[in-house]
């Protein structure tokens, strides 16, 4: 079985999949010739040509918009943007129109794009590329917003969002990009759009993490492993959300950590806390904590360590609620 | 600005000027007179509680309907909340525009044979949407174009620029028809830009710009036929200016007099279009005094029954609103 890293699943599942399906066009700024600034796309302009992996000009207002045409129209668009904190321009096409057209045209057209974003921090990048805005495109009813952790299960929801009838975003953890190599079936298999992965079984706690700081989350565990028997879930998919696992699991261990690298304020795991708290409060041993970014900007670098929620800052909040 | 008949009715200008047949003239004239009809009868559906919030489309009945008559059924439309007369002339039931107009989402259910979005209401941000409609036309080897109408204040969009840049960079099948009524809301054109003509923003992104004269049904038609033949052989897009005038206010909740003159408003009833191509249709015995009652009458006809139509519609259940979730 071949063994890739995320950049590898990526690629290689976008290769297979534009080979089966000629309405998959990929688009983007320096997403052809140069195969992206993360050369995910590396190879593919030379091996589909320039009618399918398209250099565009920068707009991410007119790349999102565009592609909603060219969805509506019968094609497939995979639009990049190129980094997370420019994918802002892009939110009213998506709130407006991509989420909305279904409706709209009273179930005649449908808006099947996945746009690919970059995303997160950690790796030491200029101002405004370390964002993580998932909040952002969950506030949006009618997106699919995924988060892929790892090369395995970036292949599987990518190969299910390219089979998708409706908008997805498909937020790709820069920093796990090249850091993390494993096995990935050469065959495309797809995963399920809806499903959370229990990743380890516990009694005590639960951990809910998604992204890149689901490897943040294993090494706390790690470390925690004669202290504590604890539950973790990759949440894989933001929106729609398995609260089935979700709240299996807290109803199991009654306690839970949400981690996160959003600021904390209104990030993704408010909802979580929220959704935990009105279906299993009477399965609660200890308030759910919320480990997040501190709600002020990403910092450039030099800080972002300070910022991203690491190893020690799960650990106390995991001390907190079993000491509750 | 390219032009062919005078306020009069008379040739001012043979150069160019379109050969139509004299049946699809009289189709032009018919379904313009359908659009100030229906135009008409929804204002005062409004002013009766019937209907709510409204944008007229009185006096731009040429650039509407002239224009989109050139395009065959094939062919995509991406309109917005004024323009009842290109989904009218493209066969969208009325019956759709005064259901949505009364905020029954029902209403934007758009026909199998017709392929359009329905209105959109945000400025300017539909207009990518048209290119990469056309671009997918282009992309899977079709011969289809298609066509985005907007108001000059959406050319003050980021969108726009956006769009249109990508449609000259991948020379794609759309024609930009922009209805320069001179006024959005109550902001002129001399607030949207200090250009001469918005005709200039297509030059700047290498796109031929036509200046029309909105008013005059021969020349919309003209310059919309060049640019849609154009289109279908492979030539690109194309921007074109039709200059006009908006004769009601903004919309039902707007009040024309609080930023216009009544001096200025009478100076563009006098180029009324509808009017113009009536006299012209009449020089040329094209349409008799008997015929122009005819289509009058049976425009009324027509909106009366899909008026009726409209409202013995049931409500819409509340459950409709989680129909076509994506
Ligand atoms: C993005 C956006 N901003 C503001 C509005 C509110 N608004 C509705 S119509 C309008 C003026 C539009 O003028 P123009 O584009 O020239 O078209 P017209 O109404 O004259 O046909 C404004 C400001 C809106 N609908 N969308």
């Amino acid at each position: 079985m071949p063994i890739l890293n995320l950049v590898e699943a990526i690629r290689t599942t976008l290769e297979q999949e534009m080979a089966r399906d000629p309405k998959i066009i990929l688009l983007g700024e320096d997403v052809g010739k140069n195969g992206g600034v993360f050369r995910v796309t590396e190879g593919l302009w030379q091996k589909f040509g320039q009618e399918r992996v398209i250099d565009t000009p920068l707009a991410e207002v007119g790349i999102m918009g565009v592609s909603i045409g060219l969805a509506v129209a019968g094609l497939r668009p995979v639009p990049e943007v190129q980094f997370d904190g420019f994918s802002l321009p892009m939110l009213d096409q998506l709130y407006n129109h991509a989420a909305r057209i279904k409706r709209r045209s009273q179930g005649k057209y449908s808006c099947p794009l996945v746009l690919r974003v970059p995303h997160g921090g950690g790796i030491k990048a200029y101002e405004h590329h370390s964002e993580s805005l998932e909040t952002f495109f969950c506030y949006i009813p009618g997106l699919k917003v995924l988060a892929p952790s790892r090369p395995y299960n970036a292949k599987g929801l990518l190969v299910s969002a390219l089979r998708e009838t409706s908008p997805v975003i498909f937020l790709e953890p820069k920093k796990v990009y090249r850091a993390i190599k494993e096995e990935v079936p050469e065959e495309p298999y797809a995963l399920p759009l809806c499903k959370a992965d229990l990743v380890q079984e516990g009694k005590d706690v639960t951990i809910i993490a998604w992204g890149a700081l689901q490897r943040v989350v294993l090494s706390a565990a790690e470390d925690l492993v004669d202290k504590y028997s604890i539950e973790i879930i990759d949440l894989l998919s933001l929106a729609p959300l398995d609260k089935e696992t979700i709240l299996r699991s807290v109803k199991k261990t009654g306690r839970c950590v949400i981690v996160q690298e959003a600021p904390k304020t209104c990030g993704f795991g408010s909802e979580l806390a929220a959704v935990i708290q009105e279906e299993a409060i009477l399965n609660l041993k200890a308030p759910v904590l919320r480990v997040a970014g501190p709600n002020t900007a990403m910092p450039l670098a030099r800080l972002e360590n300070y910022y991203i929620p690491d190893k020690e800052k799960i650990i106390v909040a995991v001390e907190k609620v079993m000491a509750f | 600005m390219l032009q062919f008949l005078s306020s009069e009715g008379k040739i001012v200008n043979k150069k160019g000027l379109p050969k139509i047949a004299a049946k699809e003239l009289k189709r032009i004239y018919e379904l313009m007179v359908l659009s100030r009809v229906f135009d008409d009868i929804a204002l005062k559906l409004q002013r009766e509680g019937r209907m709510l919030t409204f944008a007229s489309l009185l006096g731009q009945e040429a650039s509407q309907v002239a224009s989109s008559v050139v395009f065959e059924n094939d062919d995509w439309f991406v309109p917005t909340y004024r323009d009842h007369g290109v989904l009218l002339a493209r066969g969208f039931p009325l019956k759709g525009l005064y259901l949505y107009y009364a905020g029954d989402e029902r209403g934007m259910e758009i026909p199998k044979e017709i392929q359009a979005l329905p209105p959109t209401i945000p400025i300017g941000s539909h207009i990518p949407h048209a290119v990469g409609i056309a671009w997918a036309q282009k992309l899977q080897k079709r011969k289809s174009v298609c066509a985005v109408y907007f108001g000059e204040g959406s050319t003050s969009k980021g969108d726009f620029h956006e769009g249109i840049n990508f449609a000259g960079v991948f020379k794609v099948p759309c024609i930009f028809i922009c209805q320069n009524n001179q006024w959005a809301i109550s902001v002129p054109t001399s607030r949207q830009t200090a250009s001469e003509s918005f005709v200039k923003k297509a030059e700047a992104c290498g796109i031929e710009g036509v200046l029309v004269d909105g008013n005059d049904a021969l020349a919309v038609y003209k310059a919309t036929k060049d640019a849609c033949d154009k289109a279908r052989k492979g030539g690109g897009p194309t921007f074109i200016e039709c200059y006009t005038y908006r004769l009601e206010s903004h919309t039902t909740a707007d009040d024309w007099k609080r930023y216009r003159s009544q001096k200025e408003v009478d100076s563009w009833k006098r180029k009324d279009p509808l009017l113009r191509l009536a006299k012209y249709m009449k020089k040329e015995k094209l349409l008799s005094k008997k015929e122009e009652k005819e289509i009058f009458d049976s425009a009324q006809q027509k909106v009366k029954e899909e008026v009726a139509e409209f409202e013995a519609t049931p409500l819409p259940k509340a459950e409709d609103m989680f129909k076509y979730i994506p």
